[in-house]
């Protein structure tokens, strides 16, 4: 089986987990790869904890990420990372160190996804373009500019 | 959504059999909005082609849509597991009668529950309905299912049953875009001996319904549904839906049969593939429904401990299954529990009843969360309505000091026949509607007290006073939801009088009415650091490392609900 990448998107309800695993499932579609997107909706959006599950390769059978199978932790809440660390594979990577510089930049509540977001597109192949056209179908045209040069602030970040 | 023929787009599955059904030429769909059965009636309502309801229930939304089949066109109804309970009526029934145009059931079941009352696994009830049951894996095969289903439905004279669970409904894919098959009405000829369900021919619709199952399992045993993939003989693992995903991943050499047409069983195609292989396993969540068939069957095969018949099944739980052992912890897992919104409107309320130590019969929406810490203002939860009559059962046995709470949806749904049971049966006491004008917690759908259909049409809206006076309810008040004071006196007044009375507390709920006013600020001179404001439960309200209230100013929007319950002044509106 040819590999799979695994990635765990964690937070809390109005964060914007959800939009920020949809962007890079949307991404990793328009790079020419199967996709699976898992989570779960109402009641455990008000304020609770939100995961969602984003697989992508060649084939995806299950569409959730096997707990010590992921590959990358993008997690937007301290409290969250802790509770998932878990779904980590030996070796993987945890983004939280940049959650804390996002704090540090001052990058604003509404665009932390965003943001997270272009960190996470730094840490993986997948071709800008893709992005950029993620990016466009998920934010609208009044909001795009500004998503787009934050989305470039987080892709910054990796390297630097 | 888009609906040019090849195109891949990035659907979940709900969106995905919406659009299969589509495609398929559906030309009716009713529902009634419930995790995570809701977005596939809001799919379906963005094509012009499809006429689109929400409907008052689910027990309406399924007749209205079986109406339409009948009259002709192919029709789908569609609700979340415990929402085909409260159609339960019309469907058992609706097996013997057949259809005329197809009719497809959906059923989305969410085992571990993530925002249900209880995870019943409603495979069981296409057996006892005697419906075909087909179940999808994913977002695709949801999708590719649906022409089927409509063809099965017509070809057999059944109503079909589709059950998603949670991961499939709630699972993204690649979806390729096909283009819709134009299906002509069949128009309605009458056959009292067919649509008319009374004794004796609802007597010879049973004889006929027996044939039409064996036709339905002579199907199943054929159906390109049910895969049988041969690899390694040691191991033959029969398993549906979600489930074959896990083990497929856990187990890619092992073989299988993955049931796709899982009702009626295929009993010969279960005995061809245990005779192929060496051990049979079954792997199936909630209930025992393949397991059971196999030992009916003589089938000797290896079954889950049943300890996994709760909760929902992970990948990472394959090996542990499969070996038989129990599950390792039969708690659910520790998880941010979910709050009510900065600024909700039910806060306010359940501050008062709190306050004033009230027994209080709950029901299901966003409110249920007045149950949790730190409000714990809500005693019980069952079902949809039974806010409203348990209600009645409490006041008559307990006396006064107890409430009962709905909201405005669910009061619409099936709170309005209690209401009226109550006035019948002479029951006193207070009901309160919590009318936030929309169904909040499935994602703020209209209802029919909004004035707007699923389609974006304004309609006549039901007056919800108007209602109750109508049902014969004594006293009718209308407050603000954020006015606590004058709920709290209201309340003591109806609380003493023998009448039934009705209190709507009536304010938008905050994610439809995304107004701001001045946020709220702590006067660090007034605060004694009593915490009475924490009690409100709002997540702008935080205990800062001083001991002092510190206000979340990028979360607040100024409902003062928290204002009024600080005795010391100290929480103050802020400037405009």
């Amino acid at each position: 089986m040819s590999k799979v990448i695994n990635i765990l998107f964690c937070g809390t309800g109005g964060q914007g987990v959800l939009k920020a695993a949809e962007v890079t499932g949307v991404a990793a579609m328009c790079a020419g790869f199967h996709v699976k997107k898992s989570e779960v909706h109402g009641m455990a959006q008000r304020g609770g904890s939100v995961e969602s599950h984003l697989r992508f390769g060649q084939q995806v059978f299950s569409p959730l990420v096997p707990k010590g199978g992921a590959d990358i932790l993008l997690p937007f809440h301290s409290g969250e990372e802790e509770r998932l660390r878990g779904f980590l594979k030996p070796g993987g990577l945890n983004l939280l160190p940049f959650l804390g510089r996002a704090h540090e930049k001052g990058v604003e509540r509404m665009f932390l996804n965003t943001y997270m977001v272009g960190v996470l597109a730094g840490h993986l192949e997948l071709g800008r373009e893709f992005w950029m056209q993620a990016l466009e179908q998920e934010f609208r045209a009044k909001k795009l500019a500004e998503n787009i040069n934050v989305f470039l602030a987080g892709f910054g970040e990796v390297g630097a | 959504m888009t609906k040019s023929a090849e195109q891949t787009v990035f659907l979940s599955g709900d969106e995905a059999l919406a659009r299969g059904a589509y495609e398929a030429g559906v030309a009716f769909a009713a529902s009634y909005p419930g995790t995570p059965a809701t977005e596939i009636l809001e799919a379906l309502a963005q094509y012009p082609e499809v006429n689109a309801q929400w409907s008052v229930n689910e027990k309406v939304a399924y007749e209205v849509a079986f109406g339409a089949a009948i009259a002709g066109v192919r029709a789908i109804f569609s609700a979340k597991h415990v929402g085909l309970n409260v159609a339960m009526d019309p469907l058992m029934t609706s097996a013997y009668v057949g259809v005329n145009a197809g009719f497809v059931i959906v059923t989305a079941d969410e085992p571990g529950l993530h925002s249900s009352q209880n995870e019943q696994d409603n495979r069981l009830l296409a057996k006892f309905a005697k419906m075909p049951l087909l179940e999808p894996s994913d977002p695709s095969e949801a999708k590719l299912m649906m022409p089927y289903a409509f063809s099965l439905s017509e070809r057999l004279d059944i109503p079909v049953i589709v059950r998603l669970t949670t991961r499939v409904a709630h699972t993204k894919e690649n979806i390729t875009l096909g283009s819709r098959t134009c299906v002509e009405p069949r128009g309605f000829k009458p056959d009292p001996a067919k649509y008319v369900m009374v004794p004796r021919n609802a007597y010879m619709r049973h004889i006929d319904l027996e044939k039409r199952l064996l036709a339905l399992q002579a199907e199943a045993e054929t159906s390109a549904f049910n895969k049988m993939e041969i690899n390694d003989p040691a191991v033959g693992i029969i398993t549906s839906g979600v489930s074959y995903l896990y083990a497929k991943e856990a187990f890619p050499n092992a073989s299988f049969l993955k049931l796709g047409f899982s009702f009626p069983f295929p009993e010969k195609l279960m005995r061809e593939f245990a005779a192929k292989v060496k051990e049979v396993l079954v792997i199936e969540e909630l209930e025992p429904f393949l397991e059971e068939e196999l030992a009916r069957l003589g089938i000797r095969c290896r079954a889950r401990h049943p300890s996994w018949r709760v909760g929902e099944l992970r990948p990472e739980d394959m090996i542990e299954v499969a070996a038989g052992r129990a599950r390792a912890s039969v708690e659910p897992a520790a998880s941010r529990k979910p709050v009510m919104c900065p600024g909700c409107p039910h806060r306010g309320v359940y501050s008062v009843l709190k306050k004033m130590k009230l027994t209080v019969t709950g029901d299901i929406g966003c409110y249920t969360l007045g149950a949790l810490a730190p409000l714990s203002a809500m005693q019980t939860c069952l079902c949809m309505g039974a806010g409203v009559t348990m209600f009645e059962g409490f006041r008559k046995v307990l006396g006064k000091n107890v409430v009962g709470i709905i909201g405005d949806g669910t009061f619409v749904h099936s709170g309005i026949a209690g209401l009226v049971n109550a006035v019948y049966n002479l029951s006193h006491g207070v009901l309160i509607i919590l009318d936030n004008a929309t169904t909040a917690m499935t994602g703020t759908q209209p209802h029919p007290a909004t004035g707007l259909t699923v389609k974006g049409v304004p309609t006549k809206a039901l007056v919800l006073e108007d209602m109750c006076k109508a049902c014969g309810v004594d006293n009718v008040d209308i407050v603000s939801a954020y006015d606590t004071p004058a709920i709290e006196r209201v309340l003591r007044e109806r609380l003493d009088q023998a009448a039934l009375s009705v209190i709507i507390a009536r304010t938008p709920c905050k994610l439809i009415a995304r107004t701001r006013a001045p946020q709220v600020r702590c006067n660090a001179a007034k605060c004694v650091k009593c915490y009475m404001c924490l009690n409100t439960g709002c997540p702008a309200l935080i205990k800062g490392e001083d001991g002092l209230i510190r206000i979340d100013q990028d979360i607040c929007v100024g409902c003062y609900v928290c204002v009024s319950t600080c005795k010391f002044g100290a929480l103050e509106k802020g400037a405009v």
